[in-house]
C-alpha cells in the first residue's frame, strides 16, 4: 500500500506552516503524527499532492498551567499525557482517555492535536475534550481565534476549523475540587475504535449532590456529542443509583446512532445507557 | 521530487535521497537492506514493524522516511550489543517466545520498550503492553513468559 506521489515540506515555524496552508489550502494536507492521515493516504482516501509537516515546529509539545487553565500543545502525543503524573493529579479524565487509544505504538506517535481536527467519529478524544468543556486555538491567515468544545465537532471527520487554519493548542478548565472524572469504552476487538466511549466530569457540592455535570459520548453517531438530558437529570439531584440510573437512560437521546457491521444502531444506543450508567459510577467512586 | 534526509540506523548515520512517500520500513527494508523488520498487516494494527525511533517503540509503515530525518532509529538488528543478546531476545530464545517469527522483531521491540518505562511488569502490564503486537502462533502465552524472564534478568 503506497500512497500516490506529493510534495512534502518541514516548516520550522507556525507561521510559516500557516502561511504555507494558506497558499496550497485545496491541495495539502497538515502532517502531525500520522496515524490517521498516512492510513488513510496509503489506502488512496486522501492524495494530497503536498504535505506540510508541523512535526518539526519546536514548541508545540507540552502541558502547563496557566492560571485557571491546563494547555496542551496541539503536538502532544497520547503517550506524553498518558504519563503525566501532574495531569493524573489535577485532571484525570486526559491520561485516562489517552492510555485507552489504540496500542503503544499508536501512542507514541499520534498526537491530541490530530486526532482533534481528523475529527474520526469513533476516536476518544472529542468524549474526553466535550465533557471537559475545553476551548481549541486555531491559527489562521488571520491571526487566532478560540473555538469552544461544542462548537469544533460539525459532522463526520469535519470540524469548524477554516481550510487554512491549523489547531495550535487545547485549554482545559482546570477541574475544581470534589470533581469526579472517568473514561469508559468499549473497544472494536479489531482496530481498538470507540464503539462507544464516554467521558464524565462531574462535581458534587458539599450537600454530596451533584453540582453539575458533563457528558461527552462518541463512537455512537457521526460526532461526539454532549449528552445534555443525561447532564440535565443528574444536576441538583442525589447521586443515588436509581438517579444515575434514570440519567443514563437518555445517553442516545436524539441521537442517529451508527450501524455497521460490528454494532447496530440499537446496540450502540444501549451500550450507550449502559456504559454511560457504569462511567459515572466509576468516577463518583473516585470521590 | 525527492528529500535529502540522514537517520542514524542502529549507530551507522546513512544520508539517503528518498521519495517522500516512502515508508520508513521500506527505507529499511530496501533502501538498507535491514529485512528484520517486517511487513505485515500495512494497517498499523499488527506490529511487525515495530522499531524505536529516538527511543519511542513506533509502527514503521506509518511513518514516512522523511519523517524520520535527523533521528536514530533501533531494529532488531540493533538491539544485541557486542555480540550479547538484548535480555528480552534471550528470554524469547530461553523460553520459547516464538514459533514462525514473523512478530518477533516487532514482539522483541515492543517489549523492550515496556521493560524500559515498567522494569518489573506485571503479567498483565506485559499482555497491556504488547496489544500493539499481534501473533497468531503462539496464543501469547511463552511470549509473555518470555518478556518476565527477560524482566528478571535484567
Amino acid at each position: 500500500m503506497i500512497p500516490v506521489q506529493f510534495d512534502y515540506v518541514a516548516p520550522a515555524t507556525l507561521d510559516e506552516a500557516a502561511r504555507l496552508l494558506a497558499e496550497h489550502q485545496d491541495e495539502a494536507k497538515l502532517l502531525a503524527g500520522g496515524h490517521s492521515l498516512i492510513p488513510a493516504m496509503k489506502l488512496r482516501l486522501a492524495q494530497p499532492s503536498l504535505l506540510i509537516d508541523i512535526g518539526r515546529i519546536k514548541d508545540l509539545a507540552y502541558i502547563t498551567e496557566e492560571g485557571d487553565q491546563i494547555r496542551i500543545g496541539a503536538m502532544t502525543t497520547h503517550y506524553q499525557i498518558e504519563a503525566s503524573e501532574r495531569l493524573k493529579e489535577i485532571c484525570p479524565l486526559l491520561p485516562e482517555c489517552a492510555a485507552s487509544i489504540g496500542d503503544v505504538q499508536v501512542r507514541n506517535k499520534g498526537t491530541i492535536g490530530g486526532s482533534l481536527a481528523h475529527a474520526d467519529p469513533a476516536a476518544d478524544w472529542p468524549a474526553a475534550i466535550l465533557a471537559l468543556d475545553a476551548e481549541m486555538i486555531a491559527v489562521g491567515a488571520q491571526g487566532e481565534r478560540t473555538i469552544r468544545a461544542q462548537d469544533f465537532f460539525v459532522d463526520m471527520l469535519t470540524t469548524s476549523l477554516e481550510p487554512n487554519e491549523i489547531l495550535r493548542e487545547i485549554r482545559v478548565p482546570q477541574p475544581q475540587k470534589n470533581t469526579a472524572q472517568a473514561y469508559m469504552k468499549v473497544a472494536q476487538p479489531a482496530s481498538g475504535f470507540a464503539v462507544v466511549g464516554i467521558a464524565v466530569n462531574l462535581t458534587r457540592g458539599d450537600d454530596g449532590r451533584c453540582q453539575s455535570a458533563n457528558i461527552g459520548i462518541t463512537g455512537v453517531a457521526a460526532k461526539a456529542y454532549r449528552a445534555s438530558n443525561v447532564e440535565s437529570a443528574l444536576a441538583g439531584n442525589a447521586l443515588d443509583e436509581q438517579t444515575i440510573a434514570a440519567a443514563a437512560a437518555h445517553a442516545a437521546d436524539g441521537v442517529d446512532a451508527n450501524s455497521d457491521l460490528y454494532a447496530s444502531a440499537d446496540y450502540r444506543r444501549h451500550l450507550a445507557e449502559v456504559y454511560t450508567r457504569r462511567a459515572i459510577q466509576k468516577a463518583i467512586a473516585k470521590l | 521530487m525527492k528529500k535529502a534526509i540522514s537517520i542514524n540506523v542502529n549507530g551507522t548515520p546513512h544520508n539517503t535521497e528518498v521519495e517522500p512517500r516512502m515508508l520508513l520500513v521500506h527505507y529499511l527494508r530496501d533502501a538498507l537492506a535491514l529485512t528484520g523488520t517486517h511487513v505485515g498487516c500495512e494497517t498499523s494494527l499488527c506490529g511487525a514493524c515495530t522499531v524505536l525511533m529516538d527511543g519511542q517503540a513506533v509502527k514503521s509503515c506509518t511513518i514516512f522516511a522523511v519523517q524520520a530525518d535527523g533521528s536514530q532509529v533501533t531494529t532488531i538488528e540493533g538491539l544485541a550489543q557486542n555480540g550479547e543478546l538484548h535480555p528480552v531476545q534471550e528470554g524469547f530464545w530461553e523460553r520459547h517466545g516464538l514459533q514462525c517469527g514473523y512478530c518477533t522483531p516487532g514482539m522483541i521491540i515492543a517489549a523492550a520498550q515496556i521493560l524500559e518505562r515498567n522494569p518489573n511488569p506485571s503479567q498483565e502490564e506485559i499482555r497491556h503492553g504488547l496489544e500493539g503486537n499481534l501473533c497468531r502462533c503462539t496464543g501469547y502465552q511463552h511470549i509473555v513468559e518470555a518478556v518476565e524472564y527477560a524482566a528478571k534478568k535484567s
